[in-house]
């Protein structure tokens, strides 16, 4: 209740820093749009040559990209900037000041920038999603739709303890900015099913940079073709990386002597 | 020319001796670059497997072989000066590239060069692995090899130009994000990034003849490939000519233009 009154606080200061900036609005979801659209194109001229994709129909692949917009808005609002800001008070030293907080500063360090433009990445990747689902014509079921925000819930909870653990590197390496950028690449690769992938790729996709379990899984349990497999995979996986990612966490602070001080 | 080239051999060794200090960065860099190509060959080998083993004019591993020699050529026409360029105005960089008594062109063309020149040999190797994978199809003719040569100069240089000349967009405005997003949709779907353009309805087609976009990348990656005849070879290398000339003029006019309005920060 704390850290989201806390989260609630950070949002309003990003809010109200950009409201000065009002123009940004249109700039952004200009941006944000034109992304969207060359999604869809690339949706388009492949869906001209066939009917389905390694299974998947044109929708359901739509459905996927609403997914991959809403979690990449979701990353962009909160976890990318946060990190950002914690890499470089590591550099510079200004982790003593959240160190000092009473409130736990893996906590705060994930939560303290807020990247309020996102926010448009997230609306346009529900609306999609929403599009998706109606042509789909299938009844999504209270069963599916529960799956679905379950699926969304462990797959956040794994790239989120993926990030921790790159961005608590930096402990130990001070520049590790570029390591984010790998996950910027790797993200895009989750526009599309990640069944199409040879082995090799889906292995890495999966386990090294999570990005499967965030886009491809949520979108497998809204479509009903989601395996007890990946559903038992995916809840283990999401409890392991977090109480990893707090050990590795808690390891890194310890490397941590300020800069400061 | 004699003192270009040292100039330009001066800065391939600042180039080399950054890259040799930044090798993390130059792996990340490679992910990104090999894993978009990468993406759409999959996507690609898997619409031509599910009809049957071709989509259009492309069979199977005629699609992997486009992919793999268009992420070649990429890396050679790339550049990443917009990103740069706005960053160097804003912080008053340009004021000590302003100083040297060489047009500023030169040393962001002889950087690009030489980083590709690293860059290249480990592209190689990575398209020998995805070959080694993928199986691809080729048929090129020794003329096309050759004619592919002085196609992908003009690629190179077309490309650098326009990119250039885009980048001094920073001059006018701090939005330069939303500019290069922009022009980045037109590459990506007029150059032949996201498939070969002859996949593409007619009308795109001759919008992508007459833009700039496909004479940077799919122009010389169809050549490369075999694809082409040799009239249509030499027409290409025209239309190359022509919008090299048109990037260099509008390079003249608009770097003029631009450095009026500047005034550095800090000096």
């Amino acid at each position: 209740m704390k850290y989201i009154r806390i989260f609630g606080l950070y949002f309003r200061i990003g809010a109200m820093g950009e409201m000065q900036y009002r123009f940004n609005f249109f700039v952004h979801l200009f941006q944000s749009i034109l992304q969207l659209g060359m999604a869809v194109g690339g949706l388009a001229v492949v869906f001209s040559y066939t009917h389905s994709l390694g299974g998947w129909v044109p929708d359901e692949v739509l459905a996927l990209v609403g997914v991959y917009t809403l979690v990449g808005g979701l990353i962009g609002l909160v976890v990318y900037p946060s990190m950002e800001q914690f890499i470089m008070s590591v550099r510079d030293g200004t982790l003593d000041f959240v160190l000092v907080k009473p409130v736990d500063a893996q906590v705060l360090n994930s939560l303290q920038s807020v990247d309020i433009w996102r926010l448009i990445d997230v609306g346009l990747g529900l609306g999609v999603l929403i599009v998706a689902l109606r042509r789909l014509g299938t009844q999504v079921g209270l069963e599916q739709a529960a799956l679905f925000i379950g699926m969304l819930l462990t797959g956040s909870a794994i790239i989120y303890s993926f990030w921790t653990m790159l961005a608590t590197l930096s402990f130990w390496f001070v520049r590790v900015e570029n390591i984010l950028e790998i996950f910027r690449s790797m993200y895009e690769a989750g526009r599309w099913p990640i069944s199409l992938y040879p082995p090799w790729l889906r292995f890495i996709l999966s386990f090294i940079v999570p990005v499967a379990f965030v886009t491809t899984v949520p979108v497998e349990a809204l479509t009903g073709r989601l395996s007890p497999q990946t559903l038992l995979l995916a809840a283990l996986l999401s409890s392991i990386l977090l109480v990893v990612s707090r050990l590795f966490w808690r390891l890194g602070l310890r490397q941590y002597s300020g800069a400061s001080a | 020319m004699r003192p270009l080239a040292l100039f330009y051999l001066q800065q391939f060794k600042t180039t080399f001796a950054t890259m040799v200090q930044y090798r993390a960065s130059l792996f990340i860099w490679m992910i990104g670059h090999v894993l978009e190509p990468l993406v759409y060959l999959v996507v690609w080998t898997v619409v031509a497997e599910g009809a049957g083993g071709r989509a259009g004019d492309y069979t199977t591993a005629q699609f992997a072989g486009y992919f793999i020699v268009l992420m070649l050529v990429e890396n050679v026409s790339y550049t990443w000066i917009m990103y740069e360029y706005d960053y160097r105005i804003r912080e008053g960089m340009l004021s000590a590239a302003l100083l040297r008594p060489l047009h500023p062109i030169h040393a962001d063309m002889a950087d690009n060069m030489s980083s590709k020149a690293i860059t290249l040999p480990f592209m190689f190797v990575v398209a020998a692995v995805l070959a080694a994978i993928f199986h691809p199809a080729m048929s090129p003719r020794l003329w096309a090899v050759a004619a592919a040569i002085p196609a992908l100069i003009l690629a190179f240089l077309l490309r650098f130009l326009l990119e250039w000349t885009l980048a001094q967009a920073a001059f006018w405005t701090t939005r330069v994000s939303a500019i290069n997003q922009s022009y980045f949709v037109f590459v990506l779907f007029l150059s032949g990034q996201v498939a070969p353009l002859t996949l593409f309805p007619h009308a795109l087609q001759v919008l992508a003849a007459i833009l700039p976009f496909r004479w940077m990348l799919g122009f010389p990656v169809e050549l490369l490939l075999g694809r082409l005849t040799p009239v249509e070879a030499l027409t290409g290398l025209g239309v190359q000519v022509i919008w090299v000339a048109i990037a260099y003029g509008l390079m003249r006019i608009v770097w003029r233009a631009g450095i009026r309005l500047y005034s550095a920060v800090g000096a």
